[in-house]
This record gives structure tokens, C-alpha cells and sequence, in this order.
């Protein structure tokens, strides 16, 4: 299972294809306070991860993630299950 | 400083949107001279953006029942369906939803959106695990925030996703509830619901479908999107309205389980509200009896939404997926969408201004809406206005090469 700093990455990875070019993007960048992301392209984006890892994330625990650590710790968490 | 502060951003939006000149969130219609004619501060106005699909609000039957319920019962129940607010005519009204739909059992709310949040919240409990569609309708996401489930998203009407979903779940106990909706309320999809019956089937899911905008216009019977697609044995819950085909007000649930009824006393959007006034429920009983009476109301309505569709994506419009009594037409930005409304309104075309985050991608819509009621000529005048604008806006694909 991927540990969290490759997690880390492919999270970035996916990022980078819908912020603008250049826009640094770290594990402590804020998904929409940092990035400006807008409530639907953050949904495509998770949706994309879901697949990718092979799990469902609850909308409880999507409400819970502030910032891209925090989001590659649900993932975490969830495909060591 | 003050508790409303935190508004201040969404003030900022409404008030940009004003500046457009649209106010599309305090529309007052002075009177009705028909379910598609009004008159705004005193101008008549063609109304394409309702949802009395079959434009029964003025049926003379369904009113005369409804002052008949007024001077034999009174204007209201002062009282929940499980006190002193149920009359005969709730229990009559459930009767004959239960009969219409052939299932066991029926149950009357006082609106759609406290059916919604009764069933979902009630049915899916701690243990079990809610799948949504991406693109619900408020009443089902708030449904779900009331549960104490864990609720899953799916996206927008994939039955492939939904499948995924439900497979990662497997060796997890509980229950599963899914929810979809008939036709979509944003863009008039209909759900795939062959596909998901049989995803319901194949998982052993409980499936629960939102009517709310397809009774009484798809299935042979009008009965909706389930009827249509042949899988009523596998939708165990239907849910619906009576505020759209109808033309009144309420909400529904129906229903084969054999203990249904427990439902009476353990949801709390139908145990802690007033029950509908009779006056209502005596308007959507002869309601029912009117769409029944007269399916050529239904040919009508698709008559008029291919009309209405045909005519807009030949203008060049991008619309919604499929013809359906909702046709939306998607604009660029929110300043594109504010000022054409506006413009509509002058010219006296009356629709609805959808915008984002409501609107399923991030465009604002101009959602119009067809009736039975609309004559041809009408339709021909709402896609010529809409047309006018949209070409002096620049909004309109040229597909002549
Ligand atoms: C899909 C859907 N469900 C439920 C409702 C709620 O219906 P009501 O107007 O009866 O509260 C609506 C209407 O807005 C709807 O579009």
C-alpha cells in the first residue's frame, strides 16, 4: 500500500491538472482556501482518487479534510483497512 | 458585527447580481390568469418556468373540491398527522396513492422536501450506508445530514459507479439505501433506471426513487421513471410531490414492505409539523383522479417539451441531454445568464435563473419548463424571444460551418 508521502503526491499530481500553472502546491496547502478550488472541481477531483485507490470517501470525512495532508491521511487510512 | 457576517460574501454575489439588473430571487407574480399567464408589476408574462407539468392548477374540478374542503373542514389542521391532523381526507389521499401506485401502503407529507427528509433520514440508521447521486436535490442531501449513516456519493446517473461503490462495501455490515431521482430537476436527465434496478438486484441494496418531477409524465400510467423503465418491483420506496404535476402542495412516499406503517411513528419531518391543510388535500385527491382521467395531457406535455427543444437546439442553444418537460439552456457566466434573463422578463418570458452551485457543472442555466397547458403558438413565441436575445448576446453556436 502507498504510504503517505507518495500518497501526498499523487494528490499533487492530480491537482496540478486543474490549478493554474506554477501554483505551489505543499501536504499543508488549504484545497479551497489555498487553491481556489470550487466545489465541483474538488468533487471530479476526489471522485478521480476514489478511483485511482480503489475506495469511497463519506461525505462525513470529505467534510473533515482542510488540507492535502489531510486528505492523503483519509486515503491512508482507508486503503490499510 | 453581528451573527450575519459571515453572509457578507453571498451578499456581495446577490448584490452583483442585482446591479445586472436581475433580481431573480424576489419574482412576484401580481396575478395568475392562467397556470401560464401572469402579470409582473402589472406587465403580462408567458410563464416557462414552473413545474405544473400538466398545467392542472386551474382545473375547475380540483378547485371546487378544494373551496368545498375549506367551508366543510376549515382552513387548516392546527395539527400533526400522529395529533389531531388527520381527516378522512389524508387517510382517503393515502388510499388512493397506494391504489394509483399498486403498493401496500401510502404515506402523505406536507411537503416534497419533508418526504425526503423523512424517508432518508429514518430509513438509513447508524449502521447503514446511504449512495447518492452526485446531483441530488437538496432534500436528499439534507435527508442524508439528518441520517446517521454514512452517506457515499456516486457520480451523476453511473450505474458502473454505483456498482464500485457498493462492491467496496461488501463484507461491511448494514444496510444499503440508494437514491435517485426520476428526471433530474436542473437539466431534465432521467435516471438510468434499468441499470440501477439491476445494480440494486445484483448487491441487495434498497433503492429508494424521487418521482418528484416524473409523475405524471413518464410510464405508461404516469406513475414515472420506474413504470417507464419496467423495474417498479425494485424501487421499494417511491417518494414524489404534489407541488409539481399536481399543481398543489405536498409530498408523498409509497411502498410494499408490510411494515411500513411503523414509519407513522418514528419520522420525525411527518410526527413534528402540521399536516396539510384539507382544502389541499381535497384539490391533489381530484388532482390524481384528473391525471388519470386525461393521459392526453401527458402526450401534450411531450409534444410541447420536443417543440420547445427542437426549436431551442436548432437556434443554436446548448441544452440539457434529452427533451423532457425541463429544457435548460447552459450560458457562459453569471453575468451572460443575469442579463438574459433580465432581458427575457422585459420581453415578457418568464423562466427560471439556475445558478451555480446549484446547477450540476459549474454553468448557470436558464431552466424553462413546458406544460400541457402551453399552446403551440406560445412555445413558437418563448423559443423566438429566446432566440432574439441569445443572438444579440452572442450566445449561440453558429452550426453552419
Ligand atoms: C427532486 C425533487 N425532490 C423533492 C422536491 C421537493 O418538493 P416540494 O416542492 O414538494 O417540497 C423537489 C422540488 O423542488 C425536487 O426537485
Amino acid at each position: 500500500m502507498a504510504d503517505f508521502q507518495e500518497i501526498v503526491e499523487h494528490i499533487i499530481g492530480h491537482l496540478r491538472k486543474v490549478v493554474p500553472p506554477g501554483t505551489e502546491i505543499a501536504a499543508e496547502s488549504r484545497i479551497v482556501g489555498d487553491l481556489g478550488l470550487d466545489s465541483l472541481v474538488v468533487m471530479n477531483f476526489v471522485m478521480a482518487l476514489e478511483d485511482d485507490f480503489d475506495v469511497s470517501l463519506t461525505m462525513d470525512s470529505l467534510a473533515k479534510v482542510e488540507t492535502v495532508g489531510d486528505l492523503a491521511r483519509t486515503l491512508e487510512a482507508l486503503t490499510k483497512r | 458585527m453581528s451573527i450575519l457576517d459571515k453572509f457578507a460574501p453571498l451578499g456581495q454575489s446577490y448584490a452583483q447580481l442585482r446591479e445586472l439588473g436581475a433580481d431573480p430571487f424576489a419574482v412576484t407574480f401580481d396575478s395568475m390568469r392562467s397556470p401560464v399567464e401572469a402579470t409582473i408589476d402589472g406587465r403580462p408574462v408567458l410563464v416557462f418556468g414552473s413545474n405544473n407539468y400538466l398545467g392542472l392548477t386551474f382545473d375547475p374540478r380540483m378547485v371546487e373540491s378544494g373551496i368545498e374542503a375549506l367551508r366543510t373542514y376549515g382552513a387548516g389542521t392546527t395539527g400533526s398527522r400522529i395529533a389531531n391532523g388527520t381527516y378522512l381526507g389524508h387517510t382517503s389521499l393515502e388510499h388512493k396513492l397506494a391504489e394509483f401506485f399498486g403498493r401496500r401502503s401510502a404515506m402523505v407529507f406536507t411537503t416534497g422536501y419533508q418526504a425526503n427528509l423523512a424517508m432518508i433520514s429514518t430509513l438509513a440508521g447508524r449502521d447503514d450506508v446511504l449512495l447518492l447521486d452526485a446531483d441530488s436535490h437538496a432534500s436528499i442531501y439534507d435527508g442524508s445530514r439528518l441520517s446517521a449513516a454514512q452517506v457515499i456519493r456516486f457520480r451523476h446517473n453511473d450505474p458502473d459507479d454505483l456498482a464500485r461503490r457498493l462492491r467496496r462495501l461488501e463484507g461491511q455490515p448494514g444496510d444499503r439505501l440508494i437514491v435517485v431521482e426520476g428526471i433530474y430537476s436542473m437539466l431534465g436527465d432521467r435516471a438510468r433506471m434499468a441499470e440501477i434496478a439491476q445494480v440494486k438486484r445484483e448487491t441487495g441494496a434498497t433503492l429508494l426513487v424521487d418521482e418528484a418531477h416524473s409523475l405524471g409524465v413518464l410510464g405508461a400510467n404516469g406513475r414515472g421513471a420506474a413504470e417507464e423503465a419496467g423495474v417498479e418491483d425494485d424501487a421499494d420506496f417511491v417518494v414524489g410531490t404534489f407541488s409539481k404535476s399536481l399543481g398543489g402542495i405536498g409530498g408523498f412516499c409509497v411502498s410494499n414492505l408490510p411494515d411500513f406503517d411503523i414509519l407513522r411513528v418514528c419520522c420525525r419531518p411527518y410526527m413534528f409539523t402540521a399536516s396539510l391543510p384539507p382544502s389541499v388535500v381535497a384539490t391533489v385527491q381530484r388532482g390524481l383522479e384528473r391525471m388519470v382521467e386525461q393521459p392526453e395531457l401527458r402526450q401534450t406535455l411531450h409534444r410541447n417539451a420536443h417543440r420547445l427543444y427542437d426549436g431551442l437546439s436548432a437556434a443554436g442553444f446548448i441544452l440539457g441531454p434529452e427533451p423532457g418537460p425541463i429544457v435548460s439552456v447552459r450560458l457562459p457566466d453569471v453575468a451572460v445568464a443575469a442579463t438574459f434573463w433580465t432581458a427575457l422578463l422585459q420581453e415578457g418570458v418568464y423562466v427560471n435563473l439556475a445558478l451555480p452551485p446549484a446547477t450540476p457543472d459549474s454553468h448557470p442555466l436558464l431552466r424553462t419548463s413546458v406544460t400541457a397547458a402551453h399552446t403551440d403558438a406560445q412555445v413558437d413565441r418563448a423559443i423566438a424571444t429566446l432566440t432574439k436575445i441569445g443572438a444579440a448576446l452572442g450566445v449561440l453556436e453558429t452550426n453552419n460551418g
